[in-house]
Parts: C-alpha cells; structure tokens; sequence
C-alpha cells in the first residue's frame, strides 16, 4: 500500500511524513516522528492520555488520521515548555503533585491548556467537565484540580 | 555494624517536607519513557491470538498459513514454550496463562502468538492462525461454580484444607480458616444478632497503561526485557525460569510505570516476547490493547459473603462470623484466605471464625488488587456492623470506638497487635467536621473501617557519592507513586544533606541485588529502611576518611548535619569537615565511598483507614453521586506528606469506582462484554468532589522513622463506607457491589412492595 505523504506544523515546526491511509495520527507522532509524549490507554477515544491540539481544538490523537493533519497545526506536550521554561500547568502539576505515575499526565496537560485557552477563569465544577474526558487512576483529581485552578490564577496574572 | 531497624524518635528535617519529585519534569514534558515509549534497532511487533471460548479443549493449531505471510518472522504457540516448571504449580499455572497449553480457560486466554515487521502484517497474521476448539460447558460465577453439577475446569484439583481428601474433583481449590474462642457460645450470649449475605462484582485495576514492553534474545543466550513492571527482579526470575535461562543472563529494566495497583505483578506478555524474539532473531514489542487488557490481565475476584455478627445491649459485640467466596480465575489462589485474614481485623474479639473458598471460574486469573481481598470483606463486615449499631441503637462510630482493636488485642488472623491506628482514626472521625455537617433530603452518611497488613520483603540499596559530593541512591523497588522522592528524602535526612544533592534512580536488574516487587505497600516502607542502612555504612565509611584527613581516631569523629566534627578537647581546632570536602579527596583517601544495604524489611506496621462518605442518591434513576469524603488513615510517619494525600485520595477513588460503578459482565456465552472504558467506566473527573484527608502518625516501632505503608490501606473502607451511606440515603440496605442505578433502584422498589 502507499503511503500518503503529509506536510504539516508540529509545535511550530514543519513536518513532513509518510503514513498509511488507515494509520492514526497517535501511531504517528508515537512510531514514526518519535514524539512519545501522548500516550495509547486505549485506542478508542476513551481515556484522553493521546490528547493533542488541532487547529485551536482539543483532540484524541488515536482517532484521528495521520492523513487529516495536511496543512493543519498540532501541538503537543513536548512544545508546552519554551527551552527551560516550564508552562505554568507544568509547574504546578510538579507544585501540587498532580501525577503520580504520570502516564495520564501530558494529556491533562494539553487539555487543561485548551481549557483555560477558551475558559481563563474556570469554576471548580468546569475544570472538573472540562476535564473529564481524561482519565486517571491514581490521584483521585484532586490534585489535579486544584493544580489547574493554580495555573489560572498565574497565567490571568501573567 | 549490625542495622538497628527500631523507632528512635529522632526530629526531623527532610523527611515530612513536601519537594517537587525528581522524576517530575520529565513526566510533565513527555520525556519520561513509559513501557511503549522504547524502542530498538529492527524491532519486530508481537501480536496474541485470545480464545473466543470460556472454557474449550484445544485439538489442533495450525499456523502454516501465518507463517507463509510475507513480513512474518515468528509464530509461537505453547509447544516454543516447554513446560520446564519442574513439578513447581504456581510457575505451571503462570506458563499456562501465558500460553494455553491444552485448554483454553477463559474468554481472552492466549493461544498462539506472532512477530511480524509491522503491525499490519502481525494482524493479519493472527487471522490466517487456524485453532480448532471444542467447546466446553462453562461457568464464570463464584456461587454457581461451588454447585454439585458445576462444570469442572481442573479435574486434578481435589479441595485443600478439608479433614479428609475428599473423593470428587472440585472447582474449591482450598478452604482456609482463621479465629479463635467459641463463636456457639458467643452468640449464645449475644442480644442482637445481624445476619447477612453480600455479594461484589469483579473490578480491574484500570491502570491507563497498558502491558508493554520490548524482548531481545541474543543468539548467546542472554537477553534483554524492557517492561512496565511492579517487580523488574521477580520478572526476571518468572521469565528465566520459565524460558530456561540463567537469571543473571536476563537482564530486565524496568520502565516508568503507567499505574500497576497490584495488576504489574504478574507475568503475562513478557514470556510471550522473550519467546518470540528467541525465535526470530530479533528484537519484538508486545503492547497490549485495552481490550486485551481487560480480557486478559489480572481482575478481582468476584465475591459471596455471609457474615454473622452478634452483641450485647451495651454495645460489645460477643461473636463474630464469616464465611467469605472469592473467585480465581481459572487457577488457584490464596484470595479467599487473605480475605478471611482481613475480614474481622479492625475488632477486639473473643470469639470469631472466618472461613474461606477458593473457587476457579472461567474468568481470567485473578490478580492483586491494592490491598487484595481486604475491601471485599470489608464491605460485608462493616455493613452488617453499621446494621448492629442501628439494631442496638448505638452511633456506629461509638460503636466501632467500643470494639477497636488496640495494642496488645490478639488479631483475628493471628497474631498480636503492637501500637495501631484504628482507635485513633475513629476517634478523629468522630471529631471531624465532616460528620457534624448538615444533609439534605436524599442525602446519606455513611462510615466504615479497613485494615492491611503492609508487607517489608527482601530489598537492597546502593548509596554512591561522587567525587563532587552530589549522591546518587540506586533501588531496585519499582517507583509506583513517587517513591524516588520519599526515598531521596530519607537519604537527605540520614546523610544531612540537601535533598536537591541526591538522584534517585531505579536500578536494572543487572545493577543491584535481589528486590521483592514493590506490592504491599512496602516501597518507601523498605526500601527507606534499606536506604537508611546504607546511608548509615556510607556515613561510617566518610568518618574513617575525616579521620584519616586529620590523622586522628575514627572513634573522635561523629556524623552531624552533613559533616564530620572532631570531638573531645583535643581536637577542639580541627572544625568540621563536609560530605563535599570529604568527597573530594576521595581518590586519595581510599577510594569511592559508598554505602550498601541488602536487608529482608521486617516489621511492616499494620495500617488503618477510617473515611466517611456523604452520597445523593436520585430516587427516580437511582443514580448516586458522592458529594463529600473524608479519609483518616495512619501513615506512621508520612515521609512526603502530598504523596501520601495523593494515595489516600487515589485509593479512595478507585473503592467509589468499585463501588458504584465497575464490573465485568459476562455473557451467558462466557465472554466479557465490557472490555473497554466507555463501558467499564472509571471515575472521571466531573463524578468526583475533592476527597479530604487526615494524616495520623502512629510510629510503627519497628522502622528508625516510624513509618507504615500507605499505598493500600485506602481502598479497604470506600465500599462498605459508599454502602453504609447509600443505605442511610435510600432507606435500603445495599449487599450488592456495585451500587449502579438498576440495583438501587430494584432495592428501593422491592423495599416499597415489602
């Protein structure tokens, strides 16, 4: 089968690769760019740890193709940091201890950043909708929450 | 130098403070490697064909076809894994997991597997694997697996722990039995009694990462194994005895863990790639799918519970008995036996009995589960215990305070308690203000205790100092939940250093002695104590040095936050010599300084939790929403106060999960017909309010800081609290977990006919 070729923007970068027609976008920022920061929990939408942004919109990369990102924009966990720099999610997820193992961990980050991209100054109960397509089986969210309403209040400051 | 392991009350200036985890900016950028996130040079992808049938004799595997499939290189079936388990069961029943050998026990079972130069090619290939199956009668349900007509899924299995080997084959693997005193005469002199039936549903473990990892076999015979593992040591011995190795030519690297709970404990996919790649020639990734992960890795057992318990008017309970049925998948286990252990151990008894049955079912093998077994019997116990209380007409938190277990209570398991939290944790919970706080309608509260044992076990901990004076601390404990960070802490504190001037690192299997899995809530309770012990011969080890750079005797020169200090007047102008100093002349005083530690951790604290729960329970839907929980739970000594917060609270979320929503559903044709998220559903986000929690520090005497495992404890007492709550809510004692909205609202309804 031939592969497809694509052009595309990764955090800010141009990128260019082949995939198959059948192949997720997940399987190829994973398998063939090496960018293993979003995870596979599942493969079917459910556990949101392959969550990217597309184009401003917040997506499970496992159900995208990797054909659908000609021309499109994609951000990821590995370009939330600017050098050393942490993004504010970041920093307070480490303040609160928001992770414990961590495997769910890039994609809250991406999606708590969509989130407060369009919601600046989300109530308790928003964060927790906001959020609820992200599954993790360790803290309990607790941590998470209040890391995410943490980062609201220092990026609103910034 | 012998290791004195015993409390000392020292104060504290590491251990308790709360430092961002050294393993954190990875983890947050994307750079942690987790199992699937490694990769080697002409790796081939691995793929299992699973059994459609619970229960089904296999003929015949053809795999010709498969093998003629251009880009397949591998194609295995049990026959590439020879059973070389020499008479050892549990190992034969690890192996037969792996690979079914001559039947296929459950829906998922693997059968045969292949490595192919993609994914593509490696599923197509699965579908040209031709098995021929007869199908067999099954049984997936721990009651009806007990009955008379039952279909047998082991007919060499005759039930243990029976007075006379009984003369029939039986899916009753063993009875085991715990107590003491005379519960006959017990109850005799009770005036209430509550007696009761329960039954929980199997629940997974629900880690978001799935099985991986990456096998290279050498044509030498060595080999490597990258793997998402609770126990990288105790895989490598399951896997070079099971592929017929030498364990030091197996090395096995443990990769950052993606959630494990009990569920990384066991052996799976790594025999399956260690075989393949054998076979091959090359090396092979093997990534479960969620659904194979569900079908096919470690569930709970699904329970059946009766329990008697009976008191006098005052409130002292005089008898107390359980008989307690868990299912094991389709091998033996010891899950009903520890479930009999924990059932009544929060209680100050004469008389009790518990009885346990182990019973194989076509379902997969049963894996631990945080605090394996414990929140099961917990639910049975502590509901029919908040049943008394009402009966008695006794609050069931003065109730329960009137039977704790205290230090010097003989256990119903056993033995005797030494200094325990359950008293306190009570009687903070009856002080909290969480149970004073107001309810609305179709609100309920609910209470409930729990208990585990902890577990120490074999650990070793190498402490290197550079020659710039920064530490590294090497253990062979797999880091769950941020141990590296509590553990970086107790070095810091042992040492009197910076904690920013240690890196704790996960050793390989190939670097480091022997370790137990990091199971039992044991990693920061022993591998802290192996740390300590190193950190104390590395400490022994920087004196003679300070000696030797001032040319006096060792015996002068004592350790003191972080530096060698000459004592005795004669000695009164020589000052203070840092870690850092003396690290520096290193090279000229004797070499590299080091600090070694292999030590069996003994002495694990048992541990208590006592949470309380506030639900809402819709009449309409049955639908239930937690609106406020609190945990009290004892941590000893809470190394790094937010990641002990963060396993209360993660505990508690996982037992509202199992408690309302999960479980496995099977259908009458044997299979499960939930193995995926959107329909085994885990808490989200948006179920949960903030869980609350109180840190009580009861020293466990037999570790230098006190400290206990925390890990587990906290999923023991959410089912019973959840049902104690609900039933208070709805006006109905629940006995079935979960708690979904068809069973309480069939609980309302069948309440209202009468």
């Amino acid at each position: 089968m031939a592969g497809v070729a694509v052009s595309t923007t990764i955090n800010g970068d141009a990128v260019e690769y082949l995939c198959q027609p059948d192949e997720p976008l997940l399987d190829v920022l994973r398998d063939r760019l090496g960018l293993t920061g979003a995870k596979e929990g599942c493969g079917t939408g459910d556990c949101g740890a392959c969550s990217i942004i597309l184009d401003d919109r917040l997506v499970c990369s496992c159900l995208v193709l990797g054909a659908e990102a000609e021309g499109r924009r994609i951000e990821t966990v590995e370009g939330m940091a600017h050098g050393d720099r942490l993004h504010p999610l970041q920093q307070k997820f480490l303040e609160h201890a928001a992770l414990q193992c961590g495997i769910c961990t890039p994609g809250f980050l991406i999606a708590a950043k969509d989130l407060l991209a369009k919601n600046p100054d989300p109530t308790e109960e928003e964060i927790r909708f906001g959020l609820a397509g992200n599954l993790c089986r360790c803290t309990g969210y607790d941590k998470i929450v209040r890391a995410v309403q943490d980062a609201a209040i220092v990026m609103k400051g910034a | 130098m012998n290791f004195d392991p015993r409390f000392s009350g020292r104060k504290f200036a590491s251990v308790g403070t709360r430092p961002i985890r050294p393993d954190g900016v990875d983890k947050v950028t994307g750079r942690a490697r987790y199992g699937a996130d490694f990769n080697m040079a002409g790796q081939l992808v691995g793929r299992v064909l699973r059994s459609p049938h619970a229960h089904a004799i296999i003929r015949k595997i053809d795999t010709s076809k498969a093998e003629a499939l251009s880009g397949v290189k591998a194609v295995i079936t049990a026959a590439d894994l020879p059973d070389l388990t020499d008479g050892d069961a549990a190992m034969y029943d690890i192996l037969d997991n792996c690979m079914a050998r001559t039947k296929a026990l459950y829906d998922g079972h693997a059968v045969a597997a292949v490595a192919a130069i993609d994914a593509r090619t490696a599923r197509q290939a699965l579908k040209l694997i031709e098995v021929d199956y007869e199908v067999l009668p099954h049984v997936t349900d721990v009651d009806e697996a007990m009955a008379h007509h039952a279909p047998l899924i082991n007919d060499t299995i005759f039930t243990e722990g029976l007075e006379q080997k009984p003369a029939k084959a039986s899916n009753v693997t063993k009875r085991s039995q715990f107590g003491h005193g005379d519960v006959h005469q017990g109850f005799g002199a009770a005036d209430f009694i509550v007696e009761r039936s329960f039954k929980t549903e199997q629940t997974h473990q629900g880690y978001i990462e799935p099985h991986a990892c990456v096998a290279n076999v050498s044509t030498d015979g060595t080999a490597d194994l990258w793997v998402c593992t609770q126990g990288h040591f105790v895989y490598r011995q399951h896997c070079a005895q099971l592929l017929g190795m030498e364990a030091s030519k197996l090395r096995v690297t443990s990769s950052e863990i993606g959630g494990g709970f009990g569920g990384k404990t066991h052996v799976w996919a790594e025999p399956v790639a260690l075989a393949l790649s054998r076979k091959a020639g090359r090396p092979v990734k093997l990534v479960m799918t969620r659904d194979e992960v569900f079908r096919a890795s470690g569930p709970t057992s699904a329970t059946s519970i009766d329990v008697k318990i009976g008191a006098r008017k005052d409130g002292t309970i005089t008898a107390a008995e359980a008989t307690l049925r868990y299912s094991a998948g389709p091998y033996a286990g010891s899950w009903a036996e520890i479930g009999a252990m924990t059932a009544f151990a929060c209680y100050k008894l004469d008389n009790v009995k518990t009885v346990g049955y182990e019973v194989l079912v076509n379902r997969p093998k049963t894996a631990a589960y945080r605090a394996p077994s414990a929140p099961m019997a917990a639910f049975a116990v502590e509901s029919a215990v908040d049943e008394l209380a009402k009966e008695i007409g006794i609050d069931p938190v003065e109730f329960r305070i009137r039977n704790a277990a205290q230090e010097g209570t003989r256990s119903s398991y056993g033995p005797v308690y030494g200094p325990i939290g359950i008293g306190p944790t009570l009687e903070a919970v009856k002080n909290h203000a969480h149970m004073k706080a107001p309810l609305k309608a179709n609100q309920g509260r609910g209470m409930a205790c729990g208990f585990w044992f902890n577990f120490g076990g074999q650990t070793c901990v190498d402490l290197n100092i550079g020659m710039d004076g920064s530490v590294s601390l090497a253990v062979g404990t797999v880091d769950v939940g941020g141990s590296r960070a509590s553990l970086s802490l107790v070095a810091a504190e042992e040492l009197g250093i910076d904690y920013t001037q240690l890196k704790a690192v996960v050793a390989d299997t190939s670097s480091l002695g022997y370790n137990d899995m990091t199971d039992g809530s044991r990693g920061t309770f022993s591998s802290s104590m192996a740390t300590i012990s190193a950190a104390r011969n590395a400490i022994k080890i920087l004196r003679e040095r300070a000696a030797q750079m001032w040319d006096i005797s060792v015996d002068d020169v004592v350790w003191e936050q972080g530096h060698a200090v000459a004592k005795g007047e004669k000695h009164g102008n020589l000052g203070k010599l840092s870690l850092k100093e003396i690290a520096a002349k290193s090279g000229t005083t004797g070499g590299p300084i080091a600090g070694h530690s292999e030590l069996v951790a003994d002495g694990a604290g048992v541990s208590f939790a006592t949470h309380i729960c506030d639900v809402e329970v819709d009449p309409e839907t049955g639908s239930t929403r937690v609106i406020r929980y609190t945990v009290v739970q004892d941590a000893g000594k809470a190394v790094h106060p937010t990641y002990v917060e963060g396993q209360y609270q993660g505990g508690a979320a996982q037992g509202i999960g199992w408690a309302l929503n999960e479980e496995y559903i099977y259908g009458k044709d044997g299979r499960l017909q939930n193995a995926g998220f959107l329909d085994y559903r885990i808490p989200v986000c948006s179920d949960l309010p903030m869980i609350d929690t109180q840190i009580l520090e009861i020293p466990n005497p037999n570790h230098p800081y006190g400290v206990r495992g925390v890990g587990e404890t906290s999923i023991v007492p959410p089912l019973a609290a959840i049902a104690n709550a609900v039933s208070n809510a709805a006006g109905v004692r629940m006995t079935h977990i979960p708690m979904s909205p068809p069973r309480i609202l069939a609980a309302i309804e069948a309440e209202r006919e009468g």
